[in-house]
C-alpha cells in the first residue's frame, strides 16, 4: 500500500516539472528572430501555407493562449510537420527512436559488464598496483570525448583491423549487436568510468561496514556475503548513478550516431539543426526530455525497491 | 611570491602549509604541471609551435608522424603539432568562458536562494528539475540552433544550462553554513544580509564549488570540442581541437594522424583538470585535516 501511494506521489511530481519543460521548449522557438510561422514553414511555402501554420500555432493570439494550444497539440501527439522530411514530426521520431534506445541500452549493458568486475577487483585490493592501474585507465577514459573514442575505435578496429563494420545499422537483432558494438562501446567507456569510480567507492565502504564484518564473524561464505550483503547495498548508489547519467548517455548517443552514421534520433537532431527544421528540433528536444524523465522515474522506483527506507520520503 | 612572504613573514601560514601538502600529492603535481603547461601554450603558442600553423607546404602533404613533424602533416602540408599548439588558445579559452559566467551567476543565485529560502527557493527547485530533465548536450545544441553556431553563442548556450549546477551546489552549501553559530553571530551583530552572505557564508562554502569548477573545466573542453567537431562551436578555419579532428575525419584511412593526434591534447588537458579537481577535493575535505 505504501509503495502505491509513493508511486502516485512520484508521478504527480512530474506534472509541474513537465509544464516548465514545455514552457522552455515553447519559448525556445519564439526566441528565434523574426516570425516563428515563417521559421516553421518550408522555404517555398506559399502565403496561404504560412497563414495555415500561423493559425495552427495560434500565433494571431496572445502568448498564454499560444502556450495552451502548444500543450494541447503536444498532448494529442501533434508536433507539426518536419520541413526537411515532409512528414509528421511524431511519425519521423517514432520511426528513429528504437535505434537510439537500442544503442543506449546496449551501451549500458557493456558499461556494466566492463565496470562491474573491475570495480570488484579494485575494491578488494585497495591501493595495490592493480587498483591504481584500473583507476588510472578509467580516469583517462573520463577525459576522452565520446566522439574521439568513437574515431579511435573506428580507425583501429574497423578501418585497420576490419573486425567490425564502419557504420550503419543491422537488419535483425544479432546483426544489430554486431553493427552497433563500436558505437555502443564508445558511449560505454565513458559511462563505465563513472560507474567504476562510484561502485569502487561504495564497495570499499560496504566491505568495511559492521554488518559485513559481522557476517564474516558468523562464518558465512564469501559468496553469500558478496551477493546478499555487499552487492545489494552497493547497487543502490550505482542504480541511482546510472539513472542520473541518462542525460549523459543520451548526449553520448547523439554524438556517436553522428560519428558512425547510425539513423537514430541523435543524428536526426543534428540534421534538423543544419536544415533549420524547427518543428523537428522542437519535437526532438521534447522527446529527449520525455526519455530522461521516464528514466528518472524508473530509477526512483527501482531505488525504492532496493532500499525500502526511501519509500517513506 | 614576494607578496605571500611579505604578508606572512614569521609563521608558516595556512597557505604555505596547504601548498606543501598539495605538492606532496602526485595527482596534484601532475595535474598542476599539465595545466600550467597548457596555459603557457595558450598564451605563447608562437614560442612553442615549430612551424607556422597556417603555412601550406605542398611538398609535405599528409606525411606520417616523423621527427620533423611529430604529429604529421595535413592535406595542405600544414604541421599538425603546430596547429594543435595554436588551438590551445581557443580551447583553454573555452574552459574558462564556458564555466566562469555559469559559476558567477550560479553562485550568486544559489547563495541568495539558499539564504532566504521560501517561495524563491521553490521556484528555483522547479527550474532546476526542468533543466536537468534535458540531456545537457541536447539542450545546449537546441539553444545553439536558435542562436546560430559559433563560439560566443556556444558560451551563451552553455551558460544558460550550466549555471543551474553551480546554483544547486551553492544553495546546498549555504544552507549548511547558515545553520552555524558564526552566521547567527553575524545577525546578532546587526550585519546586513548581503554582508553575511558574501563575507561570511560564501568564503566557507567555496571549497566544493572550486573543486566542481575544476572538473567542470574538463567537461567544458570535452563539450566545446564535441560541438566544434559537430560544426556547432568554433568555426573553421579557426584552430580548435574538435574542428581539427573533424577536418581529418575524411582522411581516417589515409592519414589517421590528422584526426587522432589533436585528440591527445583534449585527453591530456581534460586529465589535467580532473586530476587537479580530484586532488583539491581530497585536500579541501575537512575530514582529512
Amino acid at each position: 500500500m505504501a509503495s502505491i501511494s509513493y508511486l502516485v506521489a512520484r508521478l504527480l511530481q512530474i506534472i509541474p516539472t513537465f509544464l516548465l519543460v514545455m514552457v522552455f521548449i515553447f519559448l525556445l522557438v519564439r526566441m528565434l528572430p523574426g516570425d516563428p510561422a515563417i521559421a516553421m514553414a518550408e522555404a517555398k511555402a506559399t502565403d496561404a501555407q504560412v497563414e495555415q501554420i500561423r493559425h495552427n500555432l495560434g500565433l494571431d493570439q496572445p502568448l498564454p493562449v499560444q502556450f495552451v494550444i502548444f500543450v494541447k497539440n503536444t498532448l494529442t501527439g501533434d508536433l507539426g510537420r518536419s520541413i526537411m522530411l515532409k512528414a509528421p514530426v511524431t511519425e519521423v521520431i517514432l520511426d528513429r527512436l528504437p535505434t537510439t534506445i537500442f544503442l543506449a541500452l546496449y551501451s549500458v549493458v557493456l558499461a556494466i559488464v566492463l565496470a562491474g568486475p573491475l570495480a570488484f577487483l579494485a575494491a578488494s585490493r585497495v591501493n595495490t598496483t592493480t587498483d591504481v592501474v584500473i583507476r588510472s585507465v578509467f580516469q583517462i577514459g573520463l577525459s576522452m570525448p565520446v566522439f574521439y573514442i568513437g574515431l579511435v575505435l573506428l580507425t583501429v578496429l574497423a578501418a585497420q583491423l576490419r573486425w567490425f563494420p564502419v557504420g550503419g545499422y543491422g537488419k535483425n537483432f544479432l546483426d544489430n549487436l554486431h553493427h552497433l558494438i563500436l558505437p555502443a562501446l564508445s558511449v560505454a567507456l565513458y559511462t563505465s568510468a563513472i560507474i567504476l569510480r562510484n561502485l569502487r567507492a561504495s564497495l570499499i565502504e560496504v566491505l568495511d561496514a559492521d554488518y559485513v564484518q559481522f557476517a564474516r564473524a558468523k562464518g558465512l561464505s564469501t559468496r553469500i556475503i558478496m551477493t546478499r550483503h555487499v552487492l545489494r547495498n552497493a547497487l543502490v548508489s550505482t542504480v541511482t548513478l546510472l539513472g542520473l547519467s541518462i542525460g549523459n548517455l543520451m548526449s553520448g548517443t547523439l554524438v556517436t550516431e553522428t560519428v558512425f552514421a547510425i539513423p537514430g534520433v541523435g543524428r536526426l537532431m543534428l540534421e534538423a539543426i543544419f536544415a533549420r527544421d524547427y518543428p523537428l528540433i522542437q519535437g526532438l528536444t521534447l522527446t529527449f526530455a520525455v526519455l530522461v524523465s521516464v528514466v528518472f522515474l524508473l530509477t526512483d522506483i527501482v531505488q525504492s525497491m532496493l532500499d525500502p527506507r526511501l519509500r517513506k520520503a | 611570491m614576494s607578496v605571500v612572504t611579505q604578508i606572512q613573514p614569521h609563521r608558516p601560514g595556512r597557505f604555505r602549509v596547504f601548498i606543501g601538502r598539495a605538492f606532496s600529492r602526485p595527482s596534484f603535481v601532475i595535474g598542476f604541471t599539465i595545466i600550467v603547461m597548457s596555459i603557457a601554450l595558450a598564451l605563447f603558442p608562437q614560442i612553442f609551435a615549430p612551424y607556422d600553423p597556417l603555412a601550406f607546404d605542398m611538398t609535405a602533404i599528409q606525411q606520417a608522424p616523423s621527427l620533423a613533424h611529430p604529429f604529421g602533416t595535413d592535406n595542405f602540408g600544414r604541421d599538425v603539432l603546430s596547429r594543435v599548439i595554436w588551438a590551445y588558445r581557443v580551447d583553454m579559452q573555452m574552459a574558462l568562458f564556458a564555466t566562469i559566467f555559469a559559476l558567477t551567476i550560479g553562485v550568486t543565485v544559489g547563495a541568495f536562494v539558499g539564504y532566504y529560502g521560501g517561495i524563491a527557493d521553490t521556484i528555483f527547485g522547479r527550474c532546476v528539475d526542468a533543466i536537468i530533465t534535458f540531456p545537457f548536450l541536447v539542450l545546449v545544441i537546441a539553444i545553439v540552433a536558435v542562436l546560430g553556431p559559433g563560439l560566443v553563442n556556444m558560451y551563451i548556450a552553455i551558460t544558460i544550462v550550466n549555471w543551474v549546477y553551480y546554483a544547486r551546489l551553492t544553495r546546498a552549501e549555504i544552507m549548511t553554513q547558515k545553520a552555524n553559530d558564526y552566521a547567527a553571530a553575524g545577525r546578532v551583530l546587526g550585519y546586513s544580509d548581503r554582508r553575511i552572505i558574501f563575507r561570511h557564508l560564501l568564503p566557507n562554502a567555496m571549497s566544493p564549488i572550486i573543486v566542481y569548477w575544476m572538473t567542470d573545466m574538463a567537461l567544458a573542453i570535452l563539450l566545446g570540442s564535441s560541438l566544434g567537431y559537430l560544426g556547432l562551436g568554433a568555426q573553421p578555419p579557426a584552430a580548435e581541437w574538435g574542428v581539427l579532428i573533424s577536418e581529418g575525419r575524411n582522411f581516417l584511412l589515409t592519414a589517421w594522424w590528422m584526426s587522432l593526434m589533436p585528440g591527445l591534447a583534449i585527453v591530456l588537458t581534460g586529465l589535467g583538470f580532473s586530476l587537479l579537481g580530484d586532488a583539491l577535493a581530497d585536500l579541501l575535505r575537512p575530514k582529512g585535516r
